[in-house]
């Protein structure tokens, strides 16, 4: 009795506000929120992580919405016209070092990787996977036009939705990486053109291409996924995540030094926060290493510090909020420098996990495809699941597959092996791997390269043929247990 | 003694000429017909003749037009007895070079009032009736002689002989469906520039849907926060004109606002009135910037229309548009064609130079719609046409649009998509005639047959006076004609040019044409020899 009391309650409550919210001041249903996170790394490569939150309390898929403010319209028609229900597109060039530089922020292959989940109300997947690509080809002017079915595959056990999905039907999800495509100023301009405030204001500022693509590494990617509205998570918001990684190299082009400042790095200042964003924070990470009294020294001093713990360490942010008054009474401009005290050369320790890969053999007939997955923890064993998508002129020979940790035979307790098709699609096998504490696990396939007619060779083909990087996902039991906060508040650092 | 050369003994000799012969005549027997066979461009037939008679074919319109007389309207020198049949025509060739002529008819059927005869409105479209009241009724106001109403009727007033309301009738029949300019606007691509008016590239093409976006531009959110209702303004305002249009094409509406969206050139500040003004010779340059920010139609392909209200910068307010003249445009908007409109919003300076920034300000979507909504009607070329002064038009009210105003459209529309169909389909067969390599595939020749067969009918249709499915049939000759002139297996072997295919059929042939030859090449000269020995012998 007392629960229909309540439900009649809320829906009187429901239709009051429905008329309300027209009269009065319109609530937004949006935000946005940006943030920039400066780390340096070993070896005097400072990496740059800019993240752009759009957040809309709409229901984007029914088709209803089509009055956009924050969200951009064009992704919005495309989440809406063709039932995606999760996106993540990422164009990446060069190669992030995980061995030396620690865990990236945020992963992504070198190339394009397009991974899409469609609503299970999506019927022909290949139909609408197909046309999502070509049109987001044209949105980022990249060739995601060929993506297709000879580089698309279905893993079964790799990728979960990273937004809120009700099942996890795999035959809604497709994943692709274009391993030759280079990444430019002419990705960066339409990925800077659906951010609410452009490069016009806020921390977009600083997205020069010129510094930009001027770096050993370059990352964006969009990522579209349904999240709860609220705690009770009644109703879905939309979020669209943009987010940009650059690791430029100070010390070479610094003369030697170590020391940084924004302006160094992007010829730019920060001048103003973009004044839709709700949030606007840059976290510079000061962590002190080796236990040892503050190294380095930023300027100007920062307002606030924040701590976390991230991937089990402690780390130490400065923080400067962009949207407090009282940072831009000083100066007109914010440019955060860095000094180092004294020299120091202390690596980062190796991160638990990293993995190389090579190919091996000679000639152009046969060869051998090469991993290498280290585990570095000290007693810890780590399940991982390994996913390798390699094209069909490379015939993989699976009776070949070998899998060695410490000179045994490590038996797959998982292995899902898709054959291919000439010219219909590519060789997809995921397998998942026990990596016992401290070891080297190698697992060596041996393929032979087929015949190619004379119109399937790529242009260049002085570059050979690239095969798209595998995809490690681990099951890293974290030192912290999964707080149950607020992720939607939480910032970048924390949400890996 | 000496081994002889294997090739010396006769029988080897004989062996090896039946051997290269039979090599040659395998390679010519079974090898050409195969290879032949097998690297042949598959090319389905196409109605060529068909195509070319559509370019040719002359239009004919036929609006069937009922006339309904009230007693005591009927003129003196009307042949008896009614009902009877009357057909006006009237012959107009829009372009010399091509036969695009055009003959409207008018199929008049003449009757008295008499509800048997007549049901009161003929419901199908592009339909009229009429209806002649006689001269002294007081249903008409003074000096009025005709009236159109909301739907496909007209009163006409009585007066003068059957010649004089011949006259008038076809003056309100072109009225209230199409006029030669009309379809010469429609046709405008295809006719030369010098004999059309000014207004006749204004109007969007034909297409089966369009996309409507309005956009608020507010290039300066730090002084201005800008609100908009636009759901509640498309729904009030808009969504009426579309679902009466909806017959003509599929629309659909959305909304964005853009920050720090700027026009492309610099208000020149005016000292007299302390305002910021936009020549009308500058405002060609406003769009091509906007235009950048306003984000592809990448979902589908239908045109945009585009209705951009922009708020001007509190530098640069308040902001105006002037005319030719030099004078404030009222509307302070103004639209391009097949494009869209543009309407300058201005806030209200505060009362107080000290009021905080940013200033909030609430759009009065009310006096934005009224302009889009006329740069709409402009759009679609539903302007109304400068009439005689005795003709008195009905409002359309909240629909937006009356019904013939949209039998209008669709008239044109009707003989715009056939004569794309036939510019199309004949582009495309002038591109397969030209080109060799082109693969045509079955269905895509089967989209050309079902392009040419619709455009036929609508065009049959058309002379019979059916809008509506001569409409449904052009729509669907165009869609089929796009689908086989976009056919991606057309492109397939289209950049296969002469020096590749040597380069890899050389390599292959060579070396086993080489021996062929010269084997054959050897038995020729041989018996050439042993023609010649005999003679010796002689």
């Amino acid at each position: 009795m007392a629960a229909a009391a309540a439900a009649l309650l809320l829906l009187l409550l429901a239709a009051a506000a429905g008329p309300g919210r027209v009269g009065a001041g319109r609530a937004r249903r949006d935000a946005l929120r940006e943030e920039l996170l400066l780390s340096p790394l070993p070896a005097g490569d400072v990496a740059a992580t800019f993240q752009f939150r759009t957040r809309w309390d709409a229901d984007l898929p029914r088709g209803a919405v089509s009055h956009y403010r924050l969200f951009p319209k064009a992704l919005g028609r495309l989440v809406a016209a063709l039932g995606v229900q999760e996106l993540h597109l990422a164009l990446t060039q060069g190669f992030w070092r995980t061995r030396t530089w620690g865990q990236p922020p945020l992963q992504a292959p070198a190339g394009a990787e397009l991974w899409v989940w469609f609503q299970p109300t999506v019927t022909d997947v290949d139909k609408a996977w197909k046309e999502l690509s070509n049109i987001l080809s044209g949105i980022f002017c990249a060739s995601l036009n060929f993506i297709d079915s000879t580089n698309t595959v279905t893993p079964t056990a790799s990728f979960k939705p990273l937004g809120l999905a009700n099942g996890t039907d795999h035959h809604l999800l497709r994943y692709a990486v274009l391993p030759r495509e280079v990444v430019c100023t002419e990705n960066l301009t339409p990925w800077k053109k659906l951010l609410p405030c452009g490069s016009k204001a806020g921390l977009a500022v600083l997205l020069k291409a010129e510094r930009l693509f001027h770096s050993s590494y370059h990352s964006q990617a969009v990522h579209i996924r349904p999240i709860c509205r609220d705690a009770s998570c009644l109703a879905v918001s939309w979020e669209l995540r943009q987010t940009l990684t650059v690791v430029f190299d100070t010390f070479s082009s610094g003369q030697g030094k170590k020391d940084w400042s924004l302006f160094k790095m992007f010829s730019r200042t920060l001048t103003d926060a973009c004044p839709l964003a709700s949030q606007s924070k840059v976290y510079v990470d000061i962590s002190p290493k080796n236990k040892e009294k503050e190294l380095l020294e930023v300027t100007p001093a920062p307002a606030s510090v924040y701590e976390a713990i991230v991937q089990g360490d402690k780390r130490t942010y400065a923080v400067y909020d962009l949207l407090s008054p009282s940072l831009f009474n000083t100066s007109r401009s914010l440019n955060v420098q860095l000094k180092w005290k004294r020299p120091q050369d202390t690596e980062l320790p190796t991160p638990v996990l990293h993995a190389q890969r090579y190919v091996s053999g000679y000639g152009l007939q046969t060869g051998e495809i090469s991993t290498l997955i280290y585990n570095t923890h000290p007693y810890r064993a780590f399940p991982v699941m390994l996913l390798e998508t390699v094209p069909w002129y490379l015939r993989l020979y699976v009776h070949t597959l070998t899998i060695i940790t410490k000179g045994k035979e490590n038996k797959p307790s998982y292995i899902h092996y898709q054959p291919a098709q000439d010219r219909r699609r590519p060789h997809l096998l995921e397998m998942l791997i026990q990596l016992p504490a401290n070891s080297v696990t190698k697992i060596t396939i041996q393929f032979e390269r087929a015949l190619l007619k004379w119109t399937e060779y790529t242009p260049d083909p002085n570059h050979g043929f690239y095969v798209s990087s595998s995809v490690l996902s681990a099951l890293v039991p974290s030192v912290i247990a999964m707080k149950d906060v607020d992720v939607e508040q939480s910032p970048l650092f924390t949400s890996l | 003694a000496p081994s002889p050369v294997l090739s010396a003994v006769p029988a080897e000799r004989a062996r090896g000429r039946r051997a290269a012969l039979s090599f040659a005549a395998i390679a010519v027997v079974l090898g050409l017909p195969l290879w032949w066979r097998t690297t042949e461009t598959y090319r389905a037939a196409l109605p060529y003749a068909d195509i070319d008679g559509l370019g040719q074919l002359p239009f004919q319109l036929a609006v069937p037009v009922a006339v309904v007389f009230a007693p005591g309207a009927v003129p003196g020198d009307l042949p008896k007895p009614l009902p009877f049949k009357d057909v006006q025509e009237m012959e107009t060739s829009v372009n010399r070079e091509r036969p695009l002529q055009l003959s409207l008819r008018l199929l008049s059927l003449l009757g008295e009032a008499d509800a048997a005869l007549c049901p009161l409105q003929d419901a199908s479209l592009g339909a009229l009736t009429m209806y002649v009241v006689p001269k002294t009724s007081s249903l008409l106001p003074q000096g009025i002689s005709v009236y159109v109403g909301k739907h496909r009727g007209a009163l006409v007033r009585a007066g003068g002989g059957l010649a004089a309301l011949r006259t008038r009738l076809r003056q309100l029949t072109q009225v209230m469906s199409f006029t030669t300019s009309s379809i010469a606007a429609a046709l405008s691509d295809r006719v030369p520039d010098g004999q059309l008016g000014p207004d006749a590239r204004r109007h969007l093409k034909s297409s089966l849907g369009y996309e409507i976006t309005f956009s608020l531009l507010n290039p300066d959110p730090k002084s201005h926060v800008v609100d908009w209702d636009i759901e509640d303004a498309v729904n009030r305002y808009v969504q009426p004109v579309l679902d009466k249009l909806s017959l003509v094409a599929n629309f659909s509406v959305d909304s964005q606002i853009l920050y720090y969206a700027i026009l492309g050139v610099t208000p020149r500040f005016d000292k007299e009135s302390s305002s910021f003004l936009l020549s009308a010779h500058s405002l060609p340059h406003v769009i091509n910037p906007v235009e950048a920010r306003l984000g592809s139609s990448a979902a589908s392909l239908y045109p945009v229309l585009n209705f951009l209200l922009y708020v001007p910068e509190r530098s640069h307010s308040p902001l105006y548009i002037q005319d030719k003249d030099g004078a404030p445009v009222s509307t302070n908007a103004f639209h391009s064609p097949r494009w869209g409109g543009i309407m300058v919003y201005n806030v209200e300076a505060p009362a107080s130079p000290q009021a905080s920034l940013p200033l909030h300000v609430d759009v009065d979507m009310v006096r934005v719609m009224e302009v889009f909504l006329a740069q709409l009607r402009l759009l679609f070329g539903l302007s109304r046409e400068e009439l005689p002064p005795e003709f008195l038009l009905e409002s359309p009210g909240s629909e937006g649009l009356a019904d013939w105003e949209l039998d209008r459209l669709l008239w044109a529309h009707t003989v715009e998509n056939i004569a794309t169909v036939s510019t199309t389909l004949t582009s495309l067969a002038q591109l397969l005639d030209k080109i060799g390599n082109i693969v045509i595939k079955d269905d895509v020749a089967s989209e050309v047959y079902r392009a040419v067969a619709s455009a036929q009918s609508a065009m049959a249709k058309l002379a019979t006076g059916h809008l509506h499915s001569a409409f449904q049939a052009s729509k669907e000759a165009v869609t089929s004609s796009e689908r086989a002139f976009f056919d991606p297996s057309l492109l397939h072997l289209l950049y296969f040019p002469d020096d590749q295919k040597f380069a890899i059929y050389i390599p292959l042939f060579l070396p086993m044409a080489v021996p062929i030859l010269l084997s054959l090449a050897k038995i020729v000269r041989e018996t050439r020899q042993r023609k010649k020995e005999p003679t010796k012998m002689d």
